[in-house]
């Protein structure tokens, strides 16, 4: 009668149009999807190029760990010698790259901006049918936690080579020219960026019912929950600055532009 | 087809107990009936989890001590019987002041998340009128964690039915957007409930022994008011035509602190703990002015300096209280006269400064709807500027006049609970006590409903088609009509009338324009045309409502009129004082072939052991001579303050 | 006085309608409800809207105001252009009642379904003690005033509603966060959460979040966590792993069965 589920069979108010909203709601999703190609295209360019990565003693974020035996001389590890075939940085982009593709901002983003499911809030998506992450492969969005967890790997890489950088071009310590600020940056947000993520949150204490019998664990969650507020702007910072980081290395091993030392 | 033709289709539906009214008291009564095994429908005006109760903020009043562990329920007792100049139903004031901890610890079990104090117990904070801190709270949205709760048990019962009986809805049902217009009887008895459904415009009748009214206040009655359009009296004016009796029905509380700016939410209420929680009163020229205001009764309990005001926060057990925490009728008088003398704010109100008192952190920490509300609608940063106040109506201390113990009204199967029942809060409701009150009350009403079922054994009333028939009829009435007014132009006559006339401050001469005024309206509201059909239709809906309105209009002029005094949340310009004859007097409002009636009924003596709980010359302030228990030491209390 | 604006208010019933143009009177510091209080008592005396306590605090008078789905009691006329007309209409994911009205008894079969609070039996009446950290995040949930504004804008079933069946909807997927992270509840939701009540159907866009007029942090503080713990329960072979050798029993609280839906 009132909610009783038997009511008389009622039907939505038919409304044709897609979305009444009159704001510029298509701007959004339009920024991010050409925000996000224009990454993918630099990334599949630089990753495939598989040269002036490396200017001692700099190497880009985007071939470390280098780890094939082709990798440039002085470079990385040499480890795996019957890859050739890739360059190192194909071999190991499938980390970050899947930290990212299930975090659950780049979600969000790319869900809107490519799926348009929904391309934005009270628009109606395009699709006839809709099962979510329920099934594969997007179920697979799970394993964010493990990914999370090889990112810290790659952050801690990273922060090496950031480090390394403070060694002038003959490998003397004590030294720092601006690509090591752009590595010491790249390293922190990166930093930021994983640690502010939601797998981290619910790992640092998140998933506790009771923080009151886990005090450290809830400053830490309280801390991570605040830079979780940042999360997007840190996605989006780090990953531009990853690029940028690959590109400044890029210009100085290729000799278009000389690094500025500082001491 | 006629009228009882149609009336023999109307779906009857049949149950134990009908409670009608889903908020606090009603929701808190149908889940006590329901435990008692009693089949209980909850008749509800909107929808499931809307009603007035949300809007409650400061919290709860419960003496259990958390913060201050003198507080017992007999400082509890004595602040509610000061509160309300002594008037108060004792016995009602007793039980809940004794029962209250209780109700808010059965919320907690039952999954309601209260704000904590340190040792892990509910906190709880000052409020006017309160000695210690003893509301418990959540942030200032206290009666949405009460209706939610509530809510919630409501479906965990029909969780449990739903395992153990296979329907969810076999005990207990809620009947969202149902308005009841009428009470039936059988002889002198309840026998159910008629009304119709929004949604569709369709009748039911409700075939129940045993109605609960639970339906709130009456604050449509008045133009400038914080109660939603539910309010229009509905439980009020169903008992008067069902043959019961209204109780003091002149106490109208006007609540100090509503917003005045803009005028599409003039009235939307401005909690009290604001002022509970540091904020001050000033008038245009800056000045505190509550200081001025402290009456003899309470000159004692409060301080007189802004330093003793501002040291009690921190220091409650060695400093008086700060005057901004008198009870609502005093600061609202207060309010009021600052802005007749010309030092009220622009739009008409006062400054309530919490900006300067607390660091804006802390004030958003404290009081975020307030912050909110204020931001969206009015464009003030509370944490940077003050807020302009003035009084709105705000409760209804008068009502259905009840057994302390059961709820059961005057008509045996009549019970009410919350603000439709009367004088548990005298003349002047505490801020707090009123969720305590739905609370305590509506669990009584509740199993005092479910005792009176078992009492009948067999014989249960019935409903007869000539009944349904006359209340169908009626109710179609303004729907049938080929001419007459618009409905919203009545209403808003009468609002005006009882607000301008019958409003916070009262003289003989308007009230009998009032009265005069009233009976012109009431030819007009008896013929108005709603246009539209059945279905969800508001207009049709204001046209039913305004029987109400207009039956509640008339006895609280009438009561105004009649009691020349002043006390608590009634004020006569005439009669300024408080007269201790007329503490022993309650004002009876009844229905007399179609017309309103009052009479006087003297009020029983106290207890004497609750008596004994006063000292002998605070009774004095209140009380005739012969009524005080006799000194027991002769010179002790006189010429005291 | 007020300066007159232009509202086009879809009215009707069953689902049939359409837009309806009126030009309304608008005073100073208005919001949309006073506009449509002023339709009723002036030019449209049936016109239903549903609403209560015109102060943001009840969640009545969900509607899409230019599209977007607001509380009409929270949305100030000064807003808008006064040289454009406002477009008005029901929610559109639940059925039509009537004009602006709609029929919301999907979130309450939803809510019936959820296992409810299940304290401890042996605390008694005023025992319960926790702290203000632990209580914190429930509290946040609780600050719903159930208006069903994010119910109504999630994509999941505003635009897929064959998904209705298998999907609670942002509203209750907190509420089972809600009882989650409890500090004193003993149920274990997580299970149901995935398999009874959708929570994978949600791919976390956020609208429910952009619409809250509470300002809850539906998506991060309770979806994505309770993502997160549905990991934990169902997905993660480390904690299925070491459930194994540390003989952990699994203990799911079932859905709520008897419901006539």
């Amino acid at each position: 009668m009132t909610q009783a589920p038997q009511a008389p069979a009622r039907t939505r108010a038919q409304i044709a149009a897609r979305t009444l909203r009159r704001d510029a709601w298509w701007r959004q999703p339009a920024i991010n999807a050409a925000g996000l190609l224009a990454i993918v295209v630099y990334l599949t360019w630089a990753s495939l190029v598989n040269g002036d990565y490396f200017w001692k003693p700099y190497i880009s974020p985007l071939y470390s760990p280098c780890l094939t035996s082709n990798c440039a001389p002085g470079a990385g590890f040499h480890w795996v010698p019957w890859l050739t075939a890739l360059t190192p940085a194909i071999l190991i982009i499938g980390g970050p790259l899947g930290f990212r593709f299930t975090c659950y901002y780049y979600r969000k983003a790319y869900y809107r901006a490519f799926w348009r499911s929904p391309a934005a809030c009270a628009v109606r998506e395009p699709h006839a049918r809709y099962s979510g992450e329920t099934r594969l492969p997007l179920i697979l969005q799970n394993v964010h936690r493990y990914f999370f967890y090889i990112a810290l790997a790659f952050n801690v890489i990273l922060t090496i080579d950031a480090v390394v950088a403070f060694r002038n071009h003959a490998g003397q310590w004590g030294h720092m020219g601006l690509g090591t600020l752009v590595l010491v940056i790249n390293a922190a947000l990166l930093w930021l960026y994983s640690v502010s993520c939601h797998a981290c949150r619910h790992a640092v204490g998140g998933r506790l019912k009771h923080f009151s019998r886990h005090p450290l664990r809830y400053r830490a969650w309280s801390l991570v929950s605040r830079l979780n507020a940042y999360h997007m702007q840190f996605a989006w910072v780090s990953l531009f600055w990853v690029l940028f980081t690959d590109l400044y290395i890029r210009l100085v091993a290729s000799g278009a532009i000389t690094d500025p030392r500082f001491f | 087809m006629t009228d009882i033709d149609e009336a023999a289709q109307v779906a009857r539906l049949p149950y134990d107990v009908v409670v009608i009214g889903a908020g606090g008291s009603g929701l808190r009564a149908a889940i006590e009936a329901r435990m008692a095994g009693k089949r209980t429908a909850i008749i509800s005006k909107s929808l499931f989890g809307k009603a007035h109760t949300v809007m409650a903020e400061g919290g709860c009043a419960a003496a259990m001590g958390n913060v201050n562990p003198h507080d017992n329920w007999m400082v509890h007792f004595r602040d509610t019987m000061r509160g309300g100049k002594f008037l108060n139903n004792w016995r009602m004031a007793e039980l809940h002041a004794k029962e209250a901890p209780e109700r808010v610890w059965e919320l907690e079990a039952w999954g309601a998340v209260f704000d904590r104090t340190g040792d892990g117990k509910i906190s709880q904070r000052n409020f006017g009128g309160h000695t210690y801190p003893r509301l418990a709270h959540v942030g200032d949205r206290t009666g949405l964690e009460m209706i939610r709760t509530l809510q919630q048990k409501v479906v965990a019962l029909q969780q449990e039915d739903a395992v153990r009986l296979g329907d969810p809805e076999a005990m207990i049902k809620v009947f969202a957007e149902t308005t009841i217009t009428r009470l039936l009887k059988d002889g002198g008895k309840i026998a159910g409930a008629f009304g119709y459904v929004r949604e569709t415009g369709g009748f039911v009748v409700f075939e129940a022994p045993a109605v609960v009214l639970a339906t709130g206040g009456i604050g449509k009655v008045f133009k400038v008011t914080s109660n939603s359009w539910e309010y229009t009296g509905d439980g009020h004016a169903l008992a008067l035509l069902a043959g019961a009796t209204l109780l003091n029905m002149e106490f109208v509380q006007f609540h100090p602190t509503h917003m005045v700016w803009p005028p599409s939410v003039r009235g939307l209420l401005v909690t009290e703990s604001v002022r509970g929680d540091g904020g001050v009163l000033r008038n245009s020229e800056g000045r505190r002015y509550m200081f001025d205001y402290v009456p003899d009764v309470f000159r004692a309990q409060y301080a007189e300096t802004e330093e003793e005001a501002d040291r009690w926060y921190t220091d409650p057990d060695n400093n008086r209280r700060p005057p901004e925490l008198l009870p609502r009728d005093e600061v609202a008088r207060a309010n009021n006269a600052e802005v007749k003398a010309g030092r009220g704010s622009p739009h008409g109100g006062v400054y309530l400064d919490i900006a300067s008192r607390l660091p804006a952190a802390e004030i958003l920490r404290r009081l975020p709807s307030m912050y909110h509300q204020f931001k969206e609608l009015a464009d003030v940063d509370i944490t940077k500027e003050p807020m302009e106040v003035g009084p709105a109506q705000h409760y209804v201390m008068g009502g259905v006049e009840v057994d302390a113990d059961t709820g059961a009204s005057v008509v045996p199967g009549l019970f009410a609970a919350g603000e439709v029942s009367g004088g548990m809060h005298g003349s002047n409701r505490l801020g707090g006590n009123s969720l305590s009150d739905l609370l305590v009350f509506g669990r009584r009403a509740g199993l005092g409903a479910a005792e009176y079922v078992d009492s009948l054994a067999g014989g249960r009333p019935a409903v007869t088609d000539e009944a349904i028939a006359a209340a169908a009829g009626e109710a179609l009435a303004p729907l049938r009509r080929m001419s007459g007014e618009n409905p919203y132009t009545v209403h808003g006559e009468v609002q005006e009338v009882m607000s301008g006339l019958v409003g916070i401050i009262r003289r003989e001469d308007e009230i009998k324009t009032a009265l005069a005024e009233l009976e012109r309206l009431r030819e007009r509201a008896a013929s108005v045309r709603a246009e539209g059909g059945l279905a969800y239709n508001p207009g049709w809906h204001l046209a039913l409502d305004l029987r109400n309105i207009m039956l509640i209009a008339e006895c609280v002029a009438l009561a105004a009129l009649e009691r020349t005094e002043s006390r608590g949340g009634h004020t006569r310009e005439d009669f300024p004082e408080m007269s201790p004859e007329w503490r022993r007097i309650n004002l009876i409002c009844s229905l007399d072939g179609g017309r309103v009636r009052l009479r006087r009924q003297e009020m029983p003596p106290m207890r004497e052991d609750l008596l004994a709980l006063f000292d002998r010359a605070e009774l004095k302030k209140y009380m005739t001579d012969e009524e005080l228990p006799p000194a027991a030491e002769p010179a002790d209390g006189e010429g005291t303050h | 006085m007020g300066t007159k604006v232009r509202m086009r208010v879809w009215r009707g019933d069953g689902g049939a309608g359409g837009l309806v143009d009126y030009e309304v009177e608008v005073n100073e510091g208005e919001v949309v409800l006073d506009v449509l209080h002023r339709l009723q008592a002036t030019q449209a005396g049936d016109l239903a809207v549903r609403w209560n306590c015109k102060a943001g605090k009840c969640g009545s008078c969900s509607m899409e105001i230019n599209g977007r789905p607001r509380l009409a009691c929270m949305t100030r006329m000064s807003l808008f252009d006064p040289a454009d007309a406002i477009t008005i209409t029901p929610m559109r994911t639940f059925p039509v009642i009537r004009d602006l009205v709609t029929d919301v008894s999907f979130n309450y079969e939803k809510a019936r379904q959820i296992p409810s609070f299940t304290p401890d039996p042996s605390v008694g009446l005023g025992e319960f003690r926790m702290q203000q950290v632990d209580v914190e995040r429930s509290q946040e949930f609780r600050k719903c005033i159930e208006c069903f504004l994010c119910q109504n804008v999630c994509h999941v079933i505003r635009d897929h509603p064959e998904n209705m069946p298998a999907y609670a909807g942002p509203r209750f997927l907190m509420r089972i966060a809600e009882l989650e992270m409890h500090p004193a509840d003993t149920a274990d939701r997580r299970a149901i959460a995935q398999d009874e009540f959708g929570l994978g159907l949600c791919n976390i866009t956020k609208c429910c979040t952009e619409v809250c007029p509470e300002g809850i942090h539906i998506t991060d503080n309770a979806l994505i966590p309770m993502k997160e713990r549905v990991m934990s329960r169902k997905y993660d072979p480390v904690v299925w792993l070491g459930g194994k050798i540390a003989r952990r029993p699994r203990r799911d609280t079932p859905k709520v069965p008897g419901g006539r839906a």
